[in-house]
Protein backbone atom coordinates (compact mmCIF):
# COMPACT_ATOMS: atom_id res chain seq x y z
CA UNK A 1 0.00 0.00 0.00
CA UNK A 2 1.46 3.34 -0.64
CA UNK A 3 0.97 6.83 0.69
CA UNK A 4 -1.75 7.88 -1.66
CA UNK A 5 -4.38 4.95 -0.79
CA UNK A 6 -3.82 4.76 2.37
CA UNK A 7 -6.32 5.80 4.43
CA UNK A 8 -5.87 9.09 5.81
CA UNK A 9 -7.14 7.98 9.42
CA UNK A 10 -5.66 5.30 9.97
CA UNK A 11 -2.83 5.25 12.74
CA UNK A 12 0.35 5.08 12.30
CA UNK A 13 1.56 1.74 13.51
CA UNK A 14 5.47 1.45 14.28
CA UNK A 15 6.04 -1.82 14.30
CA UNK A 16 4.18 -4.42 12.25
CA UNK A 17 5.75 -7.46 13.26
CA UNK A 18 3.94 -10.22 13.94
CA UNK A 19 3.53 -11.06 17.79
CA UNK A 20 5.27 -14.29 17.61
CA UNK A 21 7.94 -12.78 15.23
CA UNK A 22 8.86 -10.47 18.44
CA UNK A 23 8.46 -13.52 20.64
CA UNK A 24 10.89 -15.42 18.97
CA UNK A 25 13.11 -12.44 18.68
CA UNK A 26 16.72 -13.14 17.67
CA UNK A 27 16.02 -16.64 18.97
CA UNK A 28 17.90 -18.86 21.70
CA UNK A 29 21.39 -17.70 22.49
CA UNK A 30 22.14 -20.97 23.69
CA UNK A 31 23.93 -20.09 26.40
CA UNK A 32 23.60 -19.00 29.77
CA UNK A 33 23.53 -22.17 31.92
CA UNK A 34 27.24 -21.93 32.11
CA UNK A 35 26.95 -18.32 34.23
CA UNK A 36 23.94 -19.74 36.41
CA UNK A 37 26.09 -22.55 37.47
CA UNK A 38 29.50 -20.39 38.02
CA UNK A 39 27.26 -18.12 40.19
CA UNK A 40 26.42 -21.03 42.23
CA UNK A 41 29.58 -22.89 42.20
CA UNK A 42 30.89 -19.35 43.14
CA UNK A 43 28.75 -18.83 45.81
CA UNK A 44 29.28 -22.64 47.84
CA UNK A 45 32.90 -21.84 47.14
CA UNK A 46 32.68 -18.23 49.01
CA UNK A 47 30.48 -19.95 52.26
CA UNK A 48 33.28 -21.86 53.90
CA UNK A 49 36.43 -19.37 52.83
CA UNK A 50 34.01 -16.35 54.33
CA UNK A 51 33.28 -17.98 57.07
CA UNK A 52 37.08 -18.77 57.70
CA UNK A 53 37.65 -14.94 57.00
CA UNK A 54 35.86 -13.61 59.49
CA UNK A 55 37.00 -16.20 62.21
CA UNK A 56 40.37 -15.28 61.44
CA UNK A 57 39.47 -11.42 61.06
CA UNK A 58 38.16 -12.19 64.57
CA UNK A 59 40.77 -14.11 65.92
CA UNK A 60 43.11 -11.53 64.99
CA UNK A 61 41.45 -8.85 66.58
CA UNK A 62 43.11 -5.96 68.44
CA UNK A 63 46.80 -7.50 66.95
CA UNK A 64 49.15 -5.10 65.52
CA UNK A 65 50.02 -4.82 61.97
CA UNK A 66 53.52 -7.34 62.29
CA UNK A 67 51.12 -9.79 63.86
CA UNK A 68 48.56 -9.55 60.96
CA UNK A 69 51.85 -9.73 58.45
CA UNK A 70 52.71 -12.66 59.96
CA UNK A 71 49.58 -14.32 59.89
CA UNK A 72 49.25 -13.78 56.06
CA UNK A 73 52.42 -14.73 55.36
CA UNK A 74 51.86 -18.43 56.54
CA UNK A 75 51.07 -20.29 53.28
CA UNK A 76 47.98 -21.75 54.29
CA UNK A 77 46.33 -18.77 55.25
CA UNK A 78 48.06 -16.93 51.93
CA UNK A 79 46.19 -19.66 49.67
CA UNK A 80 42.99 -19.39 51.34
CA UNK A 81 43.39 -15.57 50.95
CA UNK A 82 44.10 -15.48 46.70
CA UNK A 83 40.81 -18.07 46.67
CA UNK A 84 38.79 -15.76 48.69
CA UNK A 85 39.62 -12.82 46.58
CA UNK A 86 39.20 -14.63 42.92
CA UNK A 87 35.99 -16.09 43.91
CA UNK A 88 34.61 -12.82 45.22
CA UNK A 89 35.11 -11.03 42.64
CA UNK A 90 34.25 -13.34 39.85
CA UNK A 91 31.04 -13.96 42.37
CA UNK A 92 30.65 -10.08 42.15
CA UNK A 93 31.12 -9.06 38.15
CA UNK A 94 28.54 -12.78 37.84
CA UNK A 95 26.39 -10.89 39.87
CA UNK A 96 26.19 -7.02 38.60
CA UNK A 97 26.22 -8.47 35.36
CA UNK A 98 22.63 -10.16 36.06
CA UNK A 99 21.67 -6.86 37.68
CA UNK A 100 22.84 -4.83 34.57
CA UNK A 101 20.76 -6.88 31.92
CA UNK A 102 17.71 -6.39 34.54
CA UNK A 103 17.28 -2.86 34.48
CA UNK A 104 19.45 -1.55 31.77
CA UNK A 105 17.96 -1.66 28.64
CA UNK A 106 19.59 0.72 26.43
CA UNK A 107 21.61 -0.85 23.90
CA UNK A 108 24.79 1.53 23.85
CA UNK A 109 24.34 1.78 27.68
CA UNK A 110 24.35 -1.82 28.73
CA UNK A 111 27.28 -2.42 26.76
CA UNK A 112 29.38 0.20 28.21
CA UNK A 113 28.25 -0.09 32.04
CA UNK A 114 29.09 -4.02 31.47
CA UNK A 115 32.40 -3.32 30.00
CA UNK A 116 32.99 -0.81 32.78
CA UNK A 117 31.77 -3.28 35.68
CA UNK A 118 33.65 -6.16 34.48
CA UNK A 119 36.89 -3.47 34.59
CA UNK A 120 36.36 -2.23 37.62
CA UNK A 121 36.01 -5.77 39.17
CA UNK A 122 39.52 -7.09 37.68
CA UNK A 123 41.19 -4.04 38.58
CA UNK A 124 39.77 -4.52 42.06
CA UNK A 125 40.70 -8.15 41.83
CA UNK A 126 44.22 -7.91 40.88
CA UNK A 127 44.88 -4.77 43.56
CA UNK A 128 43.38 -7.23 46.61
CA UNK A 129 46.05 -10.25 44.98
CA UNK A 130 48.90 -8.01 44.80
CA UNK A 131 48.27 -6.89 47.99
CA UNK A 132 47.85 -10.21 49.47
CA UNK A 133 51.12 -11.60 47.20
CA UNK A 134 52.94 -8.71 49.19
CA UNK A 135 52.05 -10.18 52.23
CA UNK A 136 52.92 -13.41 51.68
CA UNK A 137 56.27 -13.04 49.55
CA UNK B 1 16.86 1.98 32.62
CA UNK B 2 13.62 -0.03 34.18
CA UNK B 3 11.22 2.56 34.14
CA UNK B 4 9.86 3.05 38.24
CA UNK B 5 7.34 5.66 37.49
CA UNK B 6 4.68 5.49 35.26
CA UNK B 7 4.17 7.56 32.36
CA UNK B 8 2.38 10.80 32.12
CA UNK B 9 -0.23 9.41 30.61
CA UNK B 10 -0.72 6.76 32.49
CA UNK B 11 -0.70 8.39 35.89
CA UNK B 12 -4.39 7.12 37.79
CA UNK B 13 -6.43 10.09 38.92
CA UNK B 14 -9.18 10.51 40.93
CA UNK B 15 -12.81 9.42 39.19
CA UNK B 16 -16.71 9.02 39.77
CA UNK B 17 -18.07 7.87 42.99
CA UNK B 18 -21.20 5.83 42.84
CA UNK B 19 -22.68 5.78 46.21
CA UNK B 20 -24.71 2.72 47.85
CA UNK B 21 -28.91 3.46 47.60
CA UNK B 22 -29.14 1.84 51.02
CA UNK B 23 -28.64 -1.65 52.48
CA UNK B 24 -26.73 -2.26 55.34
CA UNK B 25 -24.12 -3.87 54.46
CA UNK B 26 -22.19 -1.48 51.96
CA UNK B 27 -18.98 -2.12 50.41
CA UNK B 28 -16.59 -0.06 48.41
CA UNK B 29 -15.08 -1.17 45.03
CA UNK B 30 -12.30 0.87 43.91
CA UNK B 31 -12.07 0.01 40.12
CA UNK B 32 -9.12 1.36 37.40
CA UNK B 33 -11.02 2.48 34.80
CA UNK B 34 -9.23 3.88 31.47
CA UNK B 35 -11.02 4.45 28.14
CA UNK B 36 -8.62 4.89 24.87
CA UNK B 37 -11.34 6.85 22.93
CA UNK B 38 -11.63 9.70 25.11
CA UNK B 39 -8.02 10.92 25.33
CA UNK B 40 -8.03 11.15 29.47
CA UNK B 41 -5.80 9.88 32.04
CA UNK B 42 -7.18 6.78 34.29
CA UNK B 43 -8.93 7.00 37.36
CA UNK B 44 -9.77 4.90 40.32
CA UNK B 45 -13.98 5.09 39.88
CA UNK B 46 -15.21 4.20 43.44
CA UNK B 47 -19.10 2.26 43.44
CA UNK B 48 -20.53 1.36 46.81
CA UNK B 49 -22.95 -2.05 46.69
CA UNK B 50 -25.10 -3.82 48.83
CA UNK B 51 -23.17 -6.76 49.77
CA UNK B 52 -26.81 -8.42 50.66
CA UNK B 53 -27.71 -8.25 47.14
CA UNK B 54 -25.03 -9.59 45.72
CA UNK B 55 -23.03 -12.79 44.98
CA UNK B 56 -19.87 -13.72 47.43
CA UNK B 57 -17.40 -13.09 44.98
CA UNK B 58 -15.98 -10.50 43.25
CA UNK B 59 -16.78 -11.50 40.02
CA UNK B 60 -20.54 -11.50 41.53
CA UNK B 61 -19.99 -7.47 42.58
CA UNK B 62 -18.26 -6.48 39.09
CA UNK B 63 -21.27 -8.03 37.22
CA UNK B 64 -23.42 -6.45 39.46
CA UNK B 65 -22.30 -2.68 39.03
CA UNK B 66 -22.05 -3.62 34.95
CA UNK B 67 -25.40 -4.72 35.02
CA UNK B 68 -27.11 -2.12 38.01
CA UNK B 69 -24.20 0.63 38.41
CA UNK B 70 -22.34 1.57 35.34
CA UNK B 71 -22.47 -0.54 31.82
CA UNK B 72 -19.43 1.23 30.42
CA UNK B 73 -17.54 -0.88 33.16
CA UNK B 74 -15.47 -3.36 30.64
CA UNK B 75 -13.86 -6.43 32.05
CA UNK B 76 -13.42 -10.46 30.80
CA UNK B 77 -14.98 -12.94 32.41
CA UNK B 78 -16.80 -16.51 31.32
CA UNK B 79 -16.56 -19.17 33.25
CA UNK B 80 -17.14 -17.82 36.46
CA UNK B 81 -15.29 -20.86 37.90
CA UNK B 82 -12.07 -20.51 37.71
CA UNK B 83 -11.35 -22.85 34.73
CA UNK B 84 -11.32 -20.18 31.83
CA UNK B 85 -8.49 -17.78 32.77
CA UNK B 86 -10.42 -14.29 31.79
CA UNK B 87 -10.98 -12.33 34.68
CA UNK B 88 -7.63 -12.32 36.02
CA UNK B 89 -6.86 -8.97 37.27
CA UNK B 90 -5.30 -7.57 40.34
CA UNK B 91 -7.85 -7.73 43.31
CA UNK B 92 -6.40 -5.89 46.79
CA UNK B 93 -2.84 -6.45 45.66
CA UNK B 94 -2.83 -9.73 44.31
CA UNK B 95 -3.16 -11.04 41.01
CA UNK B 96 -5.91 -13.50 41.09
CA UNK B 97 -9.53 -14.61 38.92
CA UNK B 98 -12.24 -12.08 40.26
CA UNK B 99 -14.27 -15.55 40.00
CA UNK B 100 -11.93 -17.47 42.66
CA UNK B 101 -11.83 -14.76 45.14
CA UNK B 102 -14.60 -13.95 47.95
CA UNK B 103 -14.87 -10.24 48.52
CA UNK B 104 -15.35 -11.17 52.27
CA UNK B 105 -11.34 -11.88 52.24
CA UNK B 106 -10.83 -8.76 51.62
CA UNK B 107 -11.22 -6.36 54.34
CA UNK B 108 -11.10 -2.85 53.23
CA UNK B 109 -12.57 -1.26 49.69
CA UNK B 110 -11.94 -3.86 47.10
CA UNK B 111 -8.88 -2.01 45.07
CA UNK B 112 -9.08 -3.59 41.52
CA UNK B 113 -6.48 -2.74 38.73
CA UNK B 114 -6.00 -4.67 35.30
CA UNK B 115 -2.65 -7.28 35.57
CA UNK B 116 0.33 -5.30 36.27
CA UNK B 117 2.35 -3.71 33.66
CA UNK B 118 0.46 -4.88 30.41
CA UNK B 119 -0.64 -2.15 28.20
CA UNK B 120 -4.43 -1.91 28.83
CA UNK B 121 -7.00 -2.52 26.05
CA UNK B 122 -9.85 -0.49 28.12
CA UNK B 123 -10.45 -0.70 32.04
CA UNK B 124 -9.88 -3.55 33.39
CA UNK B 125 -8.93 -5.71 30.32
CA UNK B 126 -5.01 -5.99 29.47
CA UNK B 127 -3.42 -6.97 25.99
CA UNK B 128 -1.94 -10.28 26.59
CA UNK B 129 -1.33 -10.64 22.58
CA UNK B 130 2.53 -11.23 22.93
CA UNK B 131 2.60 -13.34 26.04
CA UNK B 132 0.10 -15.62 23.82
CA UNK B 133 2.95 -15.12 21.31
CA UNK B 134 5.55 -16.08 23.75
CA UNK B 135 3.11 -19.45 24.64
CA UNK B 136 2.73 -20.06 20.90
CA UNK B 137 6.66 -19.57 20.42
CA UNK B 138 7.57 -22.54 22.88
CA UNK B 139 5.10 -24.70 20.44
CA UNK B 140 3.33 -26.25 23.09
CA UNK B 141 1.72 -29.50 21.24
CA UNK B 142 3.25 -32.87 21.44
CA UNK B 143 6.29 -33.45 18.98
CA UNK B 144 7.05 -36.93 18.35
CA UNK B 145 9.02 -38.72 15.77
CA UNK B 146 7.53 -42.07 16.15
CA UNK B 147 4.06 -42.28 14.57
CA UNK B 148 1.30 -43.14 17.14
CA UNK B 149 0.23 -46.76 17.04
CA UNK B 150 -2.20 -47.65 14.23
CA UNK B 151 -5.72 -47.52 16.07
CA UNK B 152 -4.23 -46.56 19.45
CA UNK B 153 -2.81 -43.35 21.73
CA UNK B 154 0.68 -43.32 22.69
CA UNK B 155 0.62 -45.29 26.16
CA UNK B 156 2.41 -43.77 29.23
CA UNK B 157 2.77 -45.60 31.93
CA UNK B 158 1.12 -44.21 35.79
CA UNK B 159 4.28 -42.42 36.75
CA UNK B 160 4.73 -40.79 33.70
CA UNK B 161 1.58 -39.56 33.97
CA UNK B 162 2.21 -38.21 37.32
CA UNK B 163 4.72 -36.00 35.93
CA UNK B 164 2.40 -33.98 34.42
CA UNK B 165 0.28 -33.34 37.48
CA UNK B 166 0.66 -29.73 38.72
CA UNK B 167 1.05 -28.51 35.25
CA UNK B 168 -1.72 -29.51 33.48
CA UNK B 169 -3.59 -27.45 35.93
CA UNK B 170 -2.59 -24.59 34.34
CA UNK B 171 -5.41 -22.14 32.87
CA UNK B 172 -3.18 -19.75 31.33
CA UNK B 173 -4.26 -16.77 32.99
CA UNK B 174 -1.01 -14.89 33.00
CA UNK B 175 -1.53 -14.31 36.80
CA UNK B 176 2.04 -15.09 37.60
CA UNK B 177 3.73 -13.92 34.58
CA UNK B 178 2.32 -10.31 35.65
CA UNK B 179 3.70 -10.86 39.18
CA UNK B 180 7.06 -10.89 38.10
CA UNK B 181 9.24 -8.16 38.64
CA UNK B 182 11.55 -10.08 36.09
CA UNK B 183 9.13 -10.31 33.34
CA UNK B 184 8.06 -6.60 33.71
CA UNK B 185 11.42 -5.32 33.29
CA UNK B 186 12.32 -7.52 30.92
CA UNK B 187 9.04 -9.41 28.90
CA UNK B 188 10.33 -8.63 25.49
CA UNK B 189 12.60 -10.91 26.01
CA UNK B 190 12.09 -13.06 28.96
CA UNK B 191 9.51 -16.28 28.90
CA UNK B 192 7.91 -15.73 32.29
CA UNK B 193 6.49 -18.28 34.57
CA UNK B 194 2.96 -19.69 32.79
CA UNK B 195 5.36 -20.22 29.84
CA UNK B 196 8.04 -21.40 31.31
CA UNK B 197 5.33 -23.90 33.42
CA UNK B 198 4.05 -24.92 29.74
CA UNK B 199 7.64 -25.55 28.44
CA UNK B 200 8.49 -27.92 31.04
CA UNK B 201 5.20 -29.74 30.62
CA UNK B 202 6.09 -30.96 27.29
CA UNK B 203 9.33 -31.38 28.49
CA UNK B 204 8.35 -33.65 31.37
CA UNK B 205 5.96 -35.30 29.24
CA UNK B 206 7.08 -39.03 28.65
CA UNK B 207 5.35 -38.95 25.16
CA UNK B 208 7.32 -36.15 23.45
CA UNK B 209 10.34 -36.54 21.67
CA UNK B 210 11.66 -33.24 20.97
CA UNK B 211 13.11 -32.67 24.83
CA UNK B 212 16.85 -31.68 23.50
CA UNK B 213 14.95 -29.16 20.53
CA UNK B 214 12.88 -27.36 23.99
CA UNK B 215 15.87 -27.29 26.23
CA UNK B 216 17.88 -26.14 22.93
CA UNK B 217 15.33 -23.06 22.54
CA UNK B 218 15.13 -22.30 26.18
CA UNK B 219 18.57 -21.89 27.03
CA UNK B 220 19.07 -18.18 27.10
CA UNK B 221 20.19 -15.39 29.37
CA UNK B 222 16.64 -13.97 29.08
CA UNK B 223 14.44 -16.46 27.56
CA UNK B 224 14.80 -18.41 31.23
CA UNK B 225 17.73 -17.02 32.90
CA UNK B 226 15.74 -14.03 33.42
CA UNK B 227 14.26 -16.10 36.56
CA UNK B 228 15.53 -15.31 39.76
CA UNK B 229 13.67 -16.99 42.19
CA UNK B 230 11.27 -14.50 43.43
CA UNK B 231 8.43 -16.92 43.61
CA UNK B 232 5.75 -14.05 43.16
CA UNK B 233 4.54 -16.81 40.47
CA UNK B 234 4.39 -19.63 42.93
CA UNK B 235 2.87 -17.13 45.57
CA UNK B 236 0.06 -15.44 43.07
CA UNK B 237 -1.43 -18.87 41.13
CA UNK B 238 -5.16 -18.83 41.60
CA UNK B 239 -5.16 -22.50 40.72
CA UNK B 240 -2.34 -23.20 43.78
CA UNK B 241 0.11 -24.34 40.85
CA UNK B 242 4.42 -24.13 41.35
CA UNK B 243 5.39 -22.18 38.46
CA UNK B 244 9.06 -21.71 39.99
CA UNK B 245 9.71 -25.23 40.78
CA UNK B 246 8.98 -26.08 36.99
CA UNK B 247 11.58 -23.66 36.32
CA UNK B 248 13.85 -24.83 38.90
CA UNK B 249 13.72 -27.94 36.86
CA UNK B 250 14.43 -26.96 33.51
CA UNK B 251 17.48 -24.92 35.12
CA UNK B 252 18.38 -28.74 36.65
CA UNK B 253 18.05 -30.67 33.00
CA UNK B 254 20.29 -27.85 31.35
CA UNK B 255 23.24 -28.66 33.50
CA UNK B 256 22.57 -31.97 33.57
CA UNK B 257 22.92 -32.66 29.66
CA UNK B 258 26.59 -30.29 30.81
CA UNK B 259 27.85 -32.19 33.02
Amino acid sequence: MNETTRNAQAPRVAVMRSPLARARGLGAARSGVGHWWAQRLSAVALLPLVLWFVAAILSLAGAGQPAVAHWAAQPVHAVLLLCLILASFYHMQLGLQVVIEDYIHADGMKLAALLAMKAACLLLALTALLAALRLAL
Amino acid sequence: MAEFRLPPNSRIGVGKTHAAAGGKRAKAFKIYRWNPDDGENPRTDTYEIDLDQCGPMVLDALIKIKNEIDPSLTFRRSCREGICGSCAMNIDGTNTLACLKPIAEVREAVRINPLPHMPVVKDLVPDLSHAYAQLRSIEPWLQSDTPPPPDAERAQSREERAKLDGMWECILCFCCTTSCPSYWWNGDRYLGPAVLLAAYRWIADSRDEKTGERLDALEDPFKLYRCHTIMNCTQTCPKGLNPAKAIGEIKQLMLERQI
